[in-house]
């Protein structure tokens, strides 16, 4: 570590283009351990995942616009639910807040790169070869997995070769995961300007050393459980197999081990950028911040203890039931304190609503109903009729969509400024909020009701009762998509604009990207660390 | 069709501000279906008094926001305070959320433990779930109706018409959501069902009876349900079970006592008797050792899942008490967490019954 910074020294290190070993071109990308290069592929490789994944999307809200086998047949609608699932967590969500942790946290911090950026470069090439692994799987004989993201076994078992290639990227996708997250905790922990405690880091950089930990903690046992289905798939064990003394319900435990603290994963860091956002656009200090700092960890404690609650009617034990519902219920407590902290930020500040401050907004009104439609999931005889139907996705894309998704849009236009020196279209930028807002809403808030009334989810064909619903749900999924390439309008615009941004945009904001670096950010920053007070 | 369309898209959106309004127009669209059994109506209202809750936390919350969106603009002047911590109201708003968590559990709680008492039913049902259909058989036991329709068998299979899905004819009244053989049940009895599945998970889901249970492949589980009105419930696979998932409809035919009988009475006899397997062994001559090694022995050399082990002569004792008639159809149909045959449906009648007397003959 030493020894690679005691490197830049001997160079000019204030102008990076002067660096002797800096490649052009192609090269540039594919060595570069620059944290902010690296930051930006994670972005863009993030909304490649999110076209693709969307392009799928379009492809279920087509064939279930009205009842009837119409666009693609059953098998080719599972594989594409499965897909869009896998692909938009660990391609599109996963990935972007990687790319948000890779930008700001050595620059809020005040250090000089992550703490090992080869390990950061490798982090993420590992996750092209993964991507094209899912992609792949499409084209070989018996196409890819259609057992839905979750991968449940025994069905897993059943599946062709697609289903091997799935699990590989899962595995790729897990080590890159694991390697950022050792990155981006060794970096918090030991790369701290002097006076930065970590009471006084940016609640965005709390949020991501939360999460790493998380990440470290799950992928392995993700990663384990694709492992135990590969090897009951070739090398005849019997995990998932009640014929050979295993049990298919296993699988369901190890996955939701996993798979509910990656729920977390995905909402904590979008609660940072938020977090961020909102006292900004407020001219206020963040309300609370110290119990912010303790809802996030107990959110993340209590997320190892709830994963049965995905399970309600594998035929859980009654006591099983019941704890897992209280301890559910309970998670509610300290998501409530971060919406009231986000509230009471809110209020009495001073207001303006530039495009960054919509989205959050859209992320506190939108991630509030997720939350409570999750509290009603949590009551164990609701969700008795809930489980697998509409209501649980539109319950969940609430919460990664207008969760996470918007406050990934919120962190981009947020920072965008000082990533690339310009300034975004104020205009743009809010006609693709209320696009992205009004058009979310037609998709998933009229599913509540298919839910209720009992359409099942992963259905290719629906019953005629359900058509009306299913073709607002369409429409507005076709809306959704569309926005979203104005967004990459607005994104290519700013990046070629000519006007140059001020150091800082924001009158409230006050980390130390914005009150010591310009903008944009030069190359390589706080090479010789800035004091906190 | 596009001028319906915008007809249809209009009336969400205005359904979407005032849902009051069309609620009381077509309620079945818009919530549960009505329950038929104590348990879907206990369903019903919990969630009910959830989203009251919900809603009105949320008014709460939401009207503190848009105040403050309203009235704390700088555009209006507005300047920022500058506090940015209370403990008082952190308290408050940590500890007044716990109450009424724990005024949602008590009622909840209530409710999961009738959910799941399944105890002196009046008579058992054993689902198995199949790709891609459903298998049912009356079993024999106790309660009050044990013996009316011990042993009648069915499966029940989709009937709505490929043409039907595949848009060459205009789609039926019940479109996928009609078997050819229903399921059926006397009403206001405590019907137990028992599930299990041959291949992959299934859920067996009928909205209006509140159950919505997984079927395991080689596992029991159980749920229960007493339908307090005659006529036809409708429900569907629940659980993704490969490719014609959204294909295995769920049909339940409630219909009184006497009506039930009269049916168990004619499918009694058109289920073929299974009492005699002696006699299938006599003739077919199975293959009892190799059969035995071939697929029995996977769980039972080793008593995988309960299975008696081979040889294990305190173990077969009291199962070899209970007559090899017993043993043979125990083997055939399958028990506890033995599937049919061993899970190898093909195997023919006079092997399993040749494997089970040459098991029986090792453990005397």
């Amino acid at each position: 570590m030493s020894a690679v910074i005691g490197h830049e020294h001997d160079h000019d290190h204030d102008h990076a283009h002067g660096h002797e070993y800096h490649p052009g071109g192609l090269m540039r990308w594919v060595k570069t351990t620059n944290h902010k290069d690296i930051g930006t592929m994670y972005l863009w490789f993030s909304f490649v995942m999110f076209l693709t994944g969307g392009f799928m999307a379009m492809v279920i809200r087509a064939e279930l616009f009205k009842p009837g086998m119409q666009i693609v047949n059953p098998e080719v609608f599972n594989q594409m639910t499965t897909l869009h699932g896998l692909i938009m967590v660990f391609g599109a969500i996963m990935p972007a807040f990687v790319g948000f942790a890779n930008w700001l946290i050595p620059m809020q911090i005040g250090a000089p790169d992550m703490a090992f950026p080869r390990m950061n470069n490798w982090s993420f090439w590992l996750l092209p070869p993964a991507a094209l692994l899912l992609i792949i799987s499409l084209f070989v004989p018996g196409g890819a997995p259609g057992v839905g993201w979750t991968l449940y076994a025994p069905l897993t078992v059943q599946q062709g070769m697609g289903m091997d290639l799935t699990i590989f990227a899962v595995h790729i996708l897990g080590m890159s995961s694991i390697m950022g997250s050792i990155n981006i905790v060794t970096t918090i922990l030991n790369l701290r300007a002097p006076g930065m405690t970590l009471m006084k880091m940016p609640l965005f950089v709390w949020t991501w050393l939360i999460t790493a930990y998380l990440l470290i903690a799950v992928m392995p046992v993700f990663a384990g459980a694709v492992t135990m289905t590969l090897t009951d798939r070739h090398f005849g064990t019997h995990f998932f197999n009640a014929a050979g003394g295993g049990d298919p319900v296993l699988y369901q435990h190890i996955f939701w081990f996993f798979g509910h603290p990656e729920v977390y994963i995905i909402a904590i860091p979008a609660f940072g950028v938020v977090s961020q956002v909102i006292p900004a656009f407020s001219r206020k200090p963040l309300f609370g911040y110290t119990s912010m700092v303790y809802a996030v960890a107990s959110i993340a404690i209590l997320s190892f203890l709830v994963w049965a609650h995905h399970m309600y009617t594998t035929g859980l034990p009654v006591t099983a039931q019941l704890y897992y519902m209280y301890a559910t219920m309970l998670i509610a407590v300290p998501t409530g304190v971060k919406v009231f902290n986000w509230v009471a930020t809110m209020w009495k500040g001073s207001l303006t609503f530039e495009t960054p401050m919509l989205f959050s907004l859209g992320f506190l009104f939108l991630f509030t109903i997720g939350g409570f439609s999750g509290l009603v999931l949590s009551i164990v005889p609701v969700d008795i009729q809930l489980q697998d139907t509409y209501y649980v996705v539109a319950h969940f894309h609430y919460v990664m969509v207008a969760g996470a998704l918007f406050s990934a849009f919120a962190g981009i236009y947020f920072w965008l400024p000082k990533w690339t020196g310009h300034m975004y279209d104020e205009t743009l930028g809010k006609v693709h909020f209320w696009l992205s807002f009004i058009f979310f809403n037609m998709i998933f808030f009229v599913q509540h009701f298919l839910g209720l009334a009992g359409m099942p989810r992963r259905v290719p064909d629906y019953a005629p009762q359900f058509t009306d619903f299913n073709m607002i749900s369409s429409i507005g999924a076709f809306g959704f998509g569309l926005s979203q390439l104005l967004f990459l309008y607005v994104v290519i615009k700013t990046i070629r604009s000519h006007e140059p941004a001020p150091q800082k945009p924001w009158e409230g904001a006050d980390s130390l990207e914005w009150t010591h670096l310009p903008t944009p950010a030069p190359y390589h920053s706080f090479v010789t660390p800035p004091t906190v007070k | 069709m596009i001028k319906t369309l915008f007809q249809k898209i209009g009336a969400g959106a205005l359904t979407m501000l005032v849902p009051g309004m069309l609620w009381a127009q077509d309620r079945a669209k818009w919530n549960f279906q009505e329950p038929h059994t104590s348990v879907a109506r206990e369903m019903y209202d919990l969630h009910t008094i959830v989203l009251v809750i919900c809603v009105v936390i949320c008014v709460g919350v939401f009207g503190a926001m848009v105040y403050s969106i309203v009235y704390h603009r700088k555009s209006i002047g507005h300047k920022a305070a500058h506090f940015h911590e209370n403990t008082t109201v952190e308290i408050l708003w940590t500890v007044i959320p716990i109450f009424i968590l724990i005024g949602m559990a008590l009622p909840a709680t209530k409710s999961v433990l009738a959910m799941r008492d399944t105890s002196s039913p009046d008579m058992t049902i054993k689902v198995t779930g199949y790709q891609w259909k459903w298998g049912y058989e009356y079993l024999k036991g106790e309660g009050d109706l044990a013996g009316i329709a011990d042993g009648v068998q069915l499966f029940s299979v989709l009937s709505t018409p490929r043409e039907q899905i595949y848009g060459n004819e205009p789609k039926g009244e019940n479109y996928l959501l009609e078997v050819d053989t229903p399921l059926v049940v006397p009403v206001g009895k405590k019907v137990r069902v028992l599930l299990t599945a041959n291949d992959v998970i299934h859920a067996w889901w009928v909205p209006a009876f509140g159950v919505k249970q997984d079927a395991v492949p080689g596992f029991i589980r159980d749920s229960w349900f007493k339908v307090d009105k005659p006529g036809i419930y409708r429900g569907q696979c629940a659980e993704l079970c490969g490719k014609e998932h959204g294909f295995m409809p769920i049909v339940v035919e409630v219909v009184e006592p006497a009506k039930f009988a009269e049916w168990a009475g004619k499918h009694k006899t058109a289920a073929a008797p299974v009492a005699s397997t002696a006699a299938v062994a006599a003739a077919g001559g199975g293959d009892g050792k190799g059969t035995y090694e071939k697929v029995c022995s996977v769980c039972h050399a080793s008593g995988v899942a309960g299975a008696p082990k081979f040889g294990d002569k305190v173990a077969w004792k009291p199962r070899i008490a209970t007559g090899a008639d017993a043993l043979h159809n125990s083997a055939l149909k399958g028990k506890n967490a033995m599937p049919p045959k061993g899970g190898m449906a093909d195997l023919p009648d006079g092997d399993v019954v040749a494997a089970v007397d040459y098991m029986m003959k090792a453990a005397k």
